[in-house]
């Protein structure tokens, strides 16, 4: 890979005086310890949002569609907001994982392992929302091009709803082989420290006999890279595609060419500010602040400012061409987001993604923790009022002023919503608790380079002029 | 130091003496007159004359000649005054969307052409016609053309295509010039907005690459003033390349009426020069920063290059959109795409890595960049790969959209190109995605020079193709062809940039001294 020698400039990755064993100590401590107080109670919080959210969605499908809020003229409403919103939210994993691979980026590896199962996770969630938007559910498997017995009915390809479905499915599963690939080392460590007989079971099932023999790690490093390769353009086609539900249509507001790589780019941007938001819980209470360092949140808070400028950049760029346009359609469908009913919404919307990720421009600003948090949950919120822009005020008023109307979500549009929220984190506060949540093996691979211990000794070394790097 | 092989200096003055008289030889014989334009198109067409002029009846459409085109109507309307008018007024408020670009006339004169034979009829309707602003006119024209060249061979129609023509000719060399020096300009642009990526993510590969970067930016320079000057002998009205400039098509216009607020000489060239103004101070206030730099003592102006390279890329993003805006898709005024600007960046994006990956390649054979390896030239070219997707990623997004919501209004910008581009719409993809796809997966031969260079080749006349295919189709039409003009402009601006980019490496040392990163950059092994 790449050189072993690292620029001064260049801050610690790892802080402290670590080691080897102490990082694989402090990576196996919230696994091989109990559950405290507070995570039983976020647990249980978790636990009852994702069971309303089952009752929720029993009533649905038990009663109709008719119980949400959506109505003739607008059919998507919070349904689809919420799938883009979480699909957009599983994209930063795979940037971190596959992206920042491939720049090799090395303070990516304390967070990859955390992005990617936020994004297996909220892939999950995303993926109910096709399914129970559905008015026949039970009929969902007919988007399958599966022969059957009605002279073998196929599906119709030229539909972005279709493609959908390949491309969730694939992207989950591709995330969760990568996922997975990279989690065998870290399991194999957890076998090998198991003090039970249960865990040892367990944890040797989960490692499938890995033993970190060179031949192995040769290809290991093989498949990442290759993965990685696949996985950059799948991430970008997976919310291009989910942008085409909407940009392939001929509703003003919808049909615009720059959707696909501003869903992408607004994907990244919702996906860091949610890593930022767990990681910035996860440090603290896994006592990862050694890995996890101010830099690693300073970096993410980066990509978000980069991210939010290039939507920030889409956002003025649809309004201009809106009005270059000359479609009066088009002229509408804006005027009306920013001073139609719905205003507020975009008021939110632009004050969530344009305004607050510019403050990120200053480093005590970007360096605090504190705002970091605050930003990080600011932009998730604008993020979701973006889709429910971008759907709901193109629908509520398009071209004929006899079908203008509104949207008023009902108390299982939420309660779906909420439950998806709660499943999420009955997932991620289970997986904190068995998965190793920091790649210890990749962390180890970057220790003699970029840990704060061994910058220390390079420097001594080199003052001394003893260095073979930097006197080749 | 690098000195400039005098074999080098030679070939560059060699192409710009060549492309010059290629430049001059087409503008020496684009038509003067409409006779000379009918001859020459005469001469170009094989088939029979009421076959090729029915072709060009339908396809006499670039922009440039609705002025014409509504005059010549307005001659014509007497005779066709006289006939019964049948038309309804759905059918013109049909055409007014449709005719957003000229294109679509092409399709509805088809259309009409079939049922002129039920009712033969489609005159002017005047008042109808009046409403639906200039499309309904240039609507009507080619109807009334269809007609008479159905039975009595009406006069009128016959000159006012031979004037379509005549214009489309008229505007070749200048839009052959144009492309060129675009492309090159952007290239440069292109590598200039790598250097500030480069410079702003700390790459710790790429500073021993600085010098060729900086190189290749110094053509930023002329460039950007040749293209100005292009763009100011367009609002002089010494060409006829940006329709919106003439006064006469705007009147009759209103959909360009209604952009007058955004495009009128004045502003487009203010906006023109406070771009070109911005990379260009970028691009010199980098350059000193880099060379102080190598004296320096401590790393301030490692730092201020670092500042100036985050903000000169978000003066960039919002300049590029704006910049493609103005000198490319404004040359078809009623056609617009919000993709529109970040497709043309990846287009000169991926041109200015492949020209840092040529120049390198080529310096590095002459022996001058000592700590270059393969696996520099490996990062260049899997950067070639991953924009070149890239490109084509946006270039589908933007092409599918449109084609599968089919609106009438933006779809004439495709149909245009793939009715009378066909092979350089088409060929483009080839020559941006499969062939360096298909070239560059290979790790093993992402790290040969020769491999790379003719990546970098294809892909480079792959992207003139498509700034090709970018201002052509509204410029000149069905009336294009490579010849003279086009290859002589690109060999001006070849040995042009050739001449600047390595008189500039020929100034300073090729290697970046004390820049912190450098240590990283030479021990880069991938």
């Amino acid at each position: 890979m790449s050189s072993h020698y690292e620029a001064p400039i260049r801050k610690p990755l790892i802080i402290g005086d670590k080691n080897y064993h102490d990082v694989t100590v402090d990576v196996a401590r919230p696994v091989e310890g109990r559950a405290n107080k507070q995570w039983w109670i976020a647990f249980t919080i978790a636990l009852a949002a994702f069971l309303w959210g089952v009752a929720c969605v029993s009533y649905t499908v038990g009663t109709g569609i008719g119980t949400w809020g959506s109505n003739k003229t607008i059919g998507w409403a919070w349904d689809i907001t919420n799938f883009v919103w979480w699909v957009g939210i599983g994209h930063a994993g795979t940037l971190i994982s596959a992206v920042l691979l491939l720049f090799r980026q090395k303070w990516r590896m304390a967070i990859n392992r955390s992005a990617e199962a936020m994004t297996i996770f909220s892939v999950i969630q995303a993926a109910m929302f096709p399914v129970f938007h559905m008015g026949r559910p039970w009929l969902a498997y007919w988007v399958m091009p599966i022969p059957n017995q009605f002279g073998s009915l196929w599906v119709n390809f030229n539909s972005p709803l279709l493609w959908d479905v390949f491309a969730i499915s694939t992207y989950l599963s591709v995330s969760l082989v990568f996922w997975w690939t990279g989690l065998l080392p870290d399991f194999a460590m957890l076998r090998d420290r198991a003090i039970t007989p249960f865990t040892k079971q367990v944890y040797g099932i989960l490692s499938f006999g890995w033993s970190g023999r060179a031949k192995d790690w040769q290809r290991f490093e093989e498949v990442s890279l290759v993965l990685a390769g696949l996985a950059t353009p799948l991430v970008l086609s997976v919310h291009t595609i989910v942008s085409f539900d909407f940009a392939t249509s001929v509703i003003p507001g919808w049909h615009t060419t720059i959707l696909p790589p501003y869903f992408v780019a607004g994907a990244i941007f919702s996906g860091f500010a949610m890593v930022n938001t767990l990681l910035i819980i996860m440090r603290k209470v896994s006592n990862l602040e050694a890995y996890i360092t101010v830099q690693h949140i300073e970096l993410m808070n980066i990509v978000i400012m980069i991210t939010g400028s290039i939507v920030g950049v889409a956002y003025i760029t649809e309004l201009f061409i809106a009005w270059y346009s000359g479609v009066e359609y088009e002229q509408y469908a804006f005027i009306n987001r920013a001073t139609g009913p719905y205003w507020w919404a975009y008021f939110l919307m632009m004050t969530c993604n344009v305004v607050s990720p510019q403050v990120m421009w200053f480093k005590k600003i970007r360096t605090s923790i504190m705002v970091s948090f605050i930003i990080s949950i600011v932009v998730n919120v604008g993020m979701w009022f973006e889709r429910f822009v971008i759907i709901v005020t193109s629908l509520h008023r398009d071209y004929l002023p006899s079908s203008w109307t509104m949207f008023q979500p009902t108390f299982v549009d939420a309660g779906f919503y909420i439950g998806t929220i709660g499943f999420f984190f009955v997932l991620f506060l289970l997986y904190s608790r068995s998965f190793p949540v920091i790649a210890q093996a990749e962390v180890k691979s970057i220790m003699k380079t970029s840990s704060e211990k061994y910058k220390k000794l390079h420097e001594a070394h080199d003052n001394h002029s003893h260095s073979e790097h930097n006197h080749h | 130091m690098y000195t400039f092989s005098s074999k080098l200096r030679t070939f560059a003055f060699i192409l710009m003496v060549l492309g010059a008289l290629g430049v001059g030889y087409s503008f020496f014989t684009a038509p003067s007159t409409v006779e000379e334009a009918e001859a020459i198109v005469a001469a170009g067409h094989h088939g029979g004359h009421g076959e090729a002029e029915h072709h060009d009846e339908t396809a006499a459409e670039a922009h440039g000649h609705d002025a014409a085109e509504a005059d010549a109507h307005n001659a014509a309307e007497p005779a066709t005054d006289s006939v019964v008018v049948n038309h309804t007024e759905e059918e013109v408020a049909h055409t007014a969307p449709d005719s957003a670009s000229p294109v679509a006339i092409e399709e509805h004169a088809d259309t009409l052409a079939a049922t002129a034979e039920a009712h033969h009829d489609a005159a002017s309707p005047t008042g109808d016609a009046a409403e639906a602003g200039h499309e309904g006119h240039a609507h009507s024209e080619v109807a009334a053309a269809h007609e008479g060249h159905d039975a009595h061979a009406d006069h009128d129609a016959h000159k006012e295509h031979a004037e379509h023509v005549f214009h489309q000719l008229q505007n070749k060399p200048w839009a052959a010039l144009y492309v060129a020096a675009l492309f090159f300009t952007l290239l440069s642009l292109g590598a200039l907005a790598f250097y500030g990526i480069q410079n702003a993510a700390q790459a710790g590969w790429s500073p021993v690459l600085f010098r060729v970067m900086e190189g290749i930016t110094s053509y930023l320079i002329p460039g950007c003033i040749i293209v100005f000057l292009l763009l100011v002998a367009g609002v002089l009205h010494f060409h006829h390349l940006f329709i919106w400039l003439d006064p006469e098509v705007v009147a009759k216009d209103h959909l360009i009426q209604g952009k007058s607020g955004y495009l009128n000489g004045p502003f487009f060239l203010i906006r023109a020069a406070i771009f070109m103004g911005g990379w260009i101070f970028y691009r010199q206030y980098s350059r000193k920063n880099s060379l102080l730099q190598d004296e320096a003592t401590d790393n301030s102006y490692y730092k201020k290059n670092f500042k100036a390279a985050a903000a000169f890329l978000v003066f960039f993003i919002v300049s590029e959109s704006i910049m493609s805006w103005d000198w490319i898709m404004s040359v078809d005024p009623h056609w617009y795409s919000t993709l529109f600007g970040w497709y043309v960046f990846a287009s000169f994006f991926v041109s200015g890595i492949t020209t840092i990956a040529l120049i390198t390649l080529y310096l590095k054979s002459r022996g001058y960049l000592e700590y270059v390896n393969t696996s520099h030239i490996h990062d260049l070219a899997k950067f070639m790969f991953g924009i070149s997707v890239f490109w084509t990623y946006l270039w589908f997004s933007q092409f599918m959209l449109m084609w599968y919501a089919d609106i009438p209004e933006e779809v004439v910008y495709f149909k245009m190109r793939i009715e009378n581009y066909n092979l350089p719409f088409f060929g483009m993809v080839v020559m941006n995605f499969v062939l360096p796809i298909l070239i560059l997966i290979n790790t093993d031969f992402k790290r040969l020079s020769w491999i790379v260079v003719l990546a970098g080749t294809i892909i480079l006349c792959g992207h003139y193709v498509d700034f090709y295919n970018m201002i052509m189709p509204a410029t000149v039409g069905d009336q294009w062809f490579i010849g003279a003009g086009e290859i002589g402009a690109v060999m001006f601006f070849l040995g042009l940039f050739i001449l600047v980019v390595f008189t500039t490496l020929t100034k300073q040392p090729l290697l970046a001294k004390r820049n912190p990163l450098i240590e990283e950059s030479k021990h880069f092994q991938y």
